[in-house]
């Protein structure tokens, strides 16, 4: 198979309810991509597009035929992906495949979403969808009521107080804000403190409002192409070098792992095992923190700290930049935002910026060469782990 | 390979207080709710069985935004409960005020079987469910 690398990116600014189309967002992020690229639409090959609620947010169904023909790539193969919030990731990952075995040379992949725009009780509708429609929704569940529901069992599986995880949980979000207020494209930018984030509205126990990321409108694009092509396009090519995938049933059915998310040891160890790397060699992790408890559990998995340990390594700023591994410079779901068929996109976006050296000072890694993400959609239902590596000394 | 419990059979029993799985003549376990195969060892060779309804809270919720349309519910609790044949099965608690649903009171704690939460469907549901509902034991 052949290597494949990142050429180009762009992305929109993350927000909240706005009056621009999924087709016009999309095509903002693509005209980004492809100028940094130094393509044209005509050289673009197939559209592989993450897009969850098209249908409910705008009545628009297969938004990829619409965004391929609005863009200019006439004709192409176009894919619209559905894996909840890891839909753009999904994409990408296919991408990456159709273009590594050989049959395509340049492709688009990417993600767009208006969740904002559906505002909060029809957003938190169809969110619900992702869990099981016939043996969990009758109950009532909601996406903050799956995640709230892993952390009074991470607190007692692990032995770690409520009170003390809450305060674990608010650190999280702090540094995410700190983050995105260095980050011109994140939907939240706002100084938080402790005390805010400990006395918001409680959303469903023991998640309160600082602890869940917003719903938001945005898009994300990447250009990827093979090894050769890269290299006439970029002096800066960043190679896919790792990626896995894998799904999982509703809650329930997870009941040997939880809180930990079998799908995500799956495909995180895919990721690894075909990079050749370890947890070690990871200098950034943009990883999927819908919710505060999701980073704690995210970090383990992902074999960064240990099962249980992982809140207090934040306390400690071993999951800051200058830690351990840095995770989310971006400001991550919570800061940057969560526009759920973008964000995969929106991650890979982040790591190419950070490995290339061109993100705001206040939140580079400085020296960063590999990177990984880690897209979560459903109750765990869907995992993709990518890794990325500098195409370049 | 026939499907041997349907959702529309599982949830019609729920409304009649029963709650129905499916025991795997290859490896001996229970699977709820229902799927075409052994949850265990995805054996196909399954029959039905009625359940006790009776087992152990491992985790909660109360939740206090709700979906669209089920704002009348709010707060309500949800559980996921340990059943004594093996599998875990999410549900409802009721008769617990939302103050008094914290980890002291309710995690590891003994529920049985109550009357099923009937949610009667919305427009996007193809029709109604029913959720297992439970009460503390003692």
């Amino acid at each position: 198979m052949r290597k494949v690398a990142v050429v180009g990116v762009g992305e929109t600014k993350f927000s909240g309810q706005q009056e621009r189309t999924s087709v016009e967002l999309f095509a903002e992020a693509a005209a980004e991509a492809l100028t940094e690229s130094n393509l044209k639409p005509k050289d673009i090959q197939a559209l592989f597009l993450g897009n969850v609620l098209g249908d409910f947010s705008e009545g628009q169904g297969s938004v990829q035929a619409f965004a391929a023909e609005n863009i200019g790539c006439f004709n192409i193969p176009a894919n619209r992906y559905e894996g909840a919030c890891a839909s753009a990731s999904m994409a990408i990952r296919d991408a990456w495949m159709w273009v590594a075995s050989g049959f395509y040379d340049v492709v688009l992949a990417g993600g767009v979403e208006r969740a904002a725009t559906m505002g909060t009780p029809l957003a938190t509708r169809t969110f619900a969808m992702f869990s099981d429609s016939r043996y969990e929704f009758p109950s009532g569940i909601t996406f903050p009521a799956v995640f709230a529901m892993l952390a009074h069992l991470y607190s007692a599986k692990y032995g770690v107080p409520l009170p003390r995880l809450k305060e674990q949980l608010a650190t999280v979000s702090l540094q995410s804000y700190k983050y995105g207020m260095h980050n011109p494209k994140a939907h939240l930018r706002k100084e938080v403190t402790m005390e805010a984030v400990l006395s918001s509205f409680m959303v469903s126990t023991p998640l309160q409002l600082h602890d869940c990321c917003p719903f938001s409108d945005g898009a994300a694009a990447l250009v990827l192409a093979s090894e050769e092509v890269a290299k006439k396009l970029t002096r800066k090519p960043v190679f896919i070098v790792g990626a896995g995938q894998a799904s999982n049933g509703p809650l329930a059915s997870q009941q040997q792992y939880l809180p930990r998310l079998r799908a995500r040891e799956l495909s995180a160890k895919q990721a690894y095992d075909m990079a050749g790397l370890k947890p070690g060699d990871i200098d950034i992790c943009e990883l999927h923190d819908c919710f505060s408890i999701a980073s704690l559990i995210a970090v383990e998995s992902l074999g960064f700290f240990d099962y249980g340990m992982s809140g207090e390594a934040w306390i400690k700023g071993e999951a800051g930049i200058g830690g351990k591994v840095a995770i989310n410079p971006s400001g991550g779901l919570k800061s940057k935002g969560h526009p759920i068929g973008a964000t995969g996109a929106g991650q890979v976006y982040e790591i190419a910026k950070q490995l290339r050296g061109e993100v705001e000072p206040e939140r580079q890694v400085q020296g960063a060469k590999i990177g990984m993400t880690d897209t979560l959609g459903g109750d765990g239902c869907t995992l993709v782990n990518m890794i990325l590596q500098r195409g370049w000394r | 390979m026939e499907y041997k419990l349907t959702y529309k059979e599982y949830r019609e029993a729920l409304k009649q207080k029963k709650l129905l799985g499916l025991k795997c003549k290859s490896c001996g376990a229970v699977t709820v709710p229902p799927k075409m195969v052994c949850r265990s060892c995805a054996s196909p060779d399954l029959e039905v069985l009625e359940l006790r309804g009776t087992g152990r809270i491992q985790t909660f919720t109360t939740c206090n935004v709700a979906p669209e349309g089920r704002e009348s519910e709010v707060p309500y609790t949800i559980l996921l409960v340990e059943l004594d044949e093996g599998p875990w099965l999410m549900g409802n608690l009721v008769g617990v005020e939302p103050e008094k649903a914290t980890m002291e009171t309710l995690m590891g704690k003994r529920v049985k079987m109550t009357e099923s939460r009937i949610f009667p469907g919305d427009k996007y549901s193809a029709g109604e469910g029913a959720s297992p509902t439970f009460v503390l034991e003692n």
